[in-house]
């Protein structure tokens, strides 16, 4: 058994699970701004990249960086009339109702795509323009698909740039000052409505990205794309540390990268009770670690 | 008298809005009826789900599990013996070949969701926030995964039918009925109030020497026994199921009834349960084409999306629920 598992995880499946770390981890990143100036936990974020995906499908025929400048277009402006819309009159409500109404938004995200493919007849759309990112190329000896090494490089460059802006800009600044304490950081000065419409955009980009990358993977987009992929990245989130952004990253990319490993080393009849697995895992660093496995120092408790 | 009458009130008010659906279920065509003991069945999930959530202010999502552990319990112990070896021949022998009745199936779905979720609190009541959030999603994984994959405990991912269908609109009204009085009962008690006051403060409250995890876990269990019997009374009102019917839509789907009735009252849950199910009913028939006067006819297809806008203009309206998350009461 464990030589089989071994000699099943070869370099093609280290690269895959890299290529899906790392598009979790943007996934993660996109979560976790939103929820660092909002307390809130987004939900509705899968959909979003279900969007970009059904653009992508439906411009299918445009010359391919058209159709993904749409898909950018739509999914930001998509990010953006969500805070204008939903999360701008929920502020300053408790979570559970933050992560209720996003659900609801996602529902109804959800069954306005289905409506669409009830109308064209064609449930499952496929966008073809960018697949051939799919074809394997050959480094070393080692298969490895053009896409993973794609995903792998603009992750990083992305989470650079994240981080660089985070870091080096006024308004990054100002953002760091919202997740540690919002209340005061308004006191001095730091504008709410532009910092949280920021990380809203910079998510929506993140978001855009991601939408591109998951639909040259996996090509058939339909109603629930990407809805189990945010459901692990929000699990992997919270498991590795939602109150700081780089341990909610590295939450990210661990289940991404976890998810791969196992999916590619085992035979599809023995992982019947992997999510069982997978999950009385998570229960367990939650039940050690509940402020995240990646946080280190333990959160001061409050008395009396 | 003040303090005599309270309880008494609290306890009408819901009371008194289920025995009218109960009512109405028998008052309207019988292909309409079952709206109505959807809209019962609903009510008692919700409340079992409240007495977790609204009493200890920590987000659960793991309740549906002990809904579906005491729906399939009463389920396949109800189905009788001279089919049952036949649709599911892998029982363990203990299942297989036994048949008990109706109240008895109830009850032991109680049991089971009761038993499933002291075990699972154990441990986990030590959890608060997002993590307690995400550990009890973790239970819904792990239970769903196992009551889909292993027959030898149920019908894996085939459907359960021919499960007799007792649910009618008198049980599916006691059975409502039973809940509420249950999680009133809970509430005032002193186990009740000690845990509300740390969902208000829990330093506080750890101050004057509650205990907060044994409380939680109190609420737990008995949050889970309440689910364990609405799942029953599910399972008997359907006649068959399956494990995808248990899982995350009907979770998001209460969950979203518990906070747009508002999070901390069981007021609040009970008309949360019957306005959610009431509107969903509406838009089902409204996708068919309804006569109101004017006739409404949506195209198929945009009840969800109707439903999902409602949901979430109630929640940005109303952030603390339709009943503002207290209690009914009869003076201002």
């Amino acid at each position: 058994m464990t030589a089989t598992v071994y000699a099943a995880v070869d370099a093609q499946t280290l690269a895959d699970a890299v290529g899906l770390g790392a598009i979790y981890a943007l996934m993660a990143v996109g979560i976790g701004l939103v929820f660092g100036v909002l307390r809130l936990v987004n939900f509705a974020y899968g959909q979003l990249i279900m969007a970009g995906a059904y653009t992508l499908a439906f411009t299918a025929h445009w010359r391919v960086v058209w159709s993904i400048v749409a898909c950018f277009v739509v999914v930001v402006a998509l990010s953006l009339l969500m805070d204008r819309a939903v999360f701008r009159p929920l502020r300053g409500a408790s979570p559970a109702v933050m992560l209720v109404t996003t659900f609801a938004i996602a529902f109804m995200l959800q069954a306005i795509a289905l409506l669409v493919d009830i109308r064209d007849d064609t449930i499952g759309e496929i966008a073809t323009s960018i697949a051939p990112l799919n074809q394997p190329t050959t480094i070393q000896g080692v298969d490895v698909r053009k896409i993973t090494i794609v995903a792998v490089v603009v992750a990083a460059v992305s989470l650079a740039l994240v981080a660089l802006l985070l870091l080096r800009t006024t308004i990054g600044l100002h953002m760091r000052a919202a997740s540690a304490d919002f209340g005061t950081a308004r006191l001095l000065g730091v504008r709410a409505n532009r910092v949280i419409a920021f990380a809203v955009l910079l998510s929506g980009l993140l978001a855009a990205i991601v939408s591109v990358m998951l639909t040259v993977q996996f090509p058939f987009v339909g109603p629930d794309f990407a809805l189990r992929d945010t459901i692990v990245v929000l699990v992997g989130v919270v498991v590795g540390g939602i109150d700081r952004l780089w341990t909610a990253t590295l939450g990210g990319f661990a289940i991404g990268f976890t998810t791969g490993v196992i999916n590619g080393a085992l035979p599809t009849e023995q992982t019947v009770f992997l999510p069982s697995a997978v999950f009385a895992l998570v229960i367990l660093v939650l039940l050690l670690r509940p402020a995240g496995l990646f946080a280190w120092g333990r959160g001061a408790v409050e008395r009396v | 008298m003040r303090r005599l009458l309270e309880p008494v009130v609290q306890f009408l008010a819901p009371a008194l809005l289920v025995v009218g659906v109960g009512i109405g279920s028998t008052l309207v065509s019988s292909s309409n009826e079952i709206y109505f003991l959807n809209a019962l069945v609903s009510v008692a999930i919700v409340v079992a789900i409240y007495v977790f959530i609204g009493n200890s202010g920590v987000l659960s999502f793991g309740q549906m599990s002990f809904v579906a552990v005491g729906a399939f319990a009463a389920g396949i112990l109800t189905i009788p013996l001279e089919s049952k070896t036949g649709v599911l021949p892998e029982l363990f022998p203990l299942l297989r070949d036994h048949t008990i009745g109706n109240v008895a199936s109830l009850l032991l779905g109680a049991a089971a969701g009761g038993a499933f979720a002291l075990i699972v609190g154990l441990p986990l009541m030590r959890l608060s926030g997002l993590a307690a959030g995400i550990a009890t999603f973790a239970v819904l994984e792990v239970t769903h995964n196992i009551l889909r994959e292993w027959t030898k405990i149920g019908p894996g991912a085939t459907t359960l039918s021919l499960v007799p269908e007792t649910t009618d609109a008198v049980q599916a009204t006691v059975g409502a009925l039973v809940v509420i009085a249950a999680a009133l009962a809970y509430q005032r008690s002193r186990l009740g109030r000690r845990l509300r006051a740390s969902r208000e403060d829990p330093a506080a409250a750890r101050g004057v020497g509650v205990n907060v995890h044994r409380e939680r876990l109190w609420a737990f269990t008995v949050s889970g026994a309440l689910a364990g019997f609405a799942g029953a009374l599910l399972v008997h009102l359907l006649g068959s199921i399956t494990t995808e019917q248990v899982y995350l839509e009907l979770t998001f789907l209460t969950l979203a009834m518990l906070v747009i009735g508002g999070l901390t009252s069981l007021w609040g849950a009970v008309v949360g349960a019957l306005v959610v199910s009431a509107l969903d009913s509406f838009l089902i028939e409204a996708e068919q084409g309804v006569d109101l006067g004017i006739s409404l006819d949506l195209p198929q297809g945009t009840r969800l999306i109707f439903l999902g806008a409602i949901m979430a203009l109630v929640l940005i309206v109303r952030p603390s629920g339709l009943t503002g998350g207290r209690e009914f009461r009869l003076t201002r």
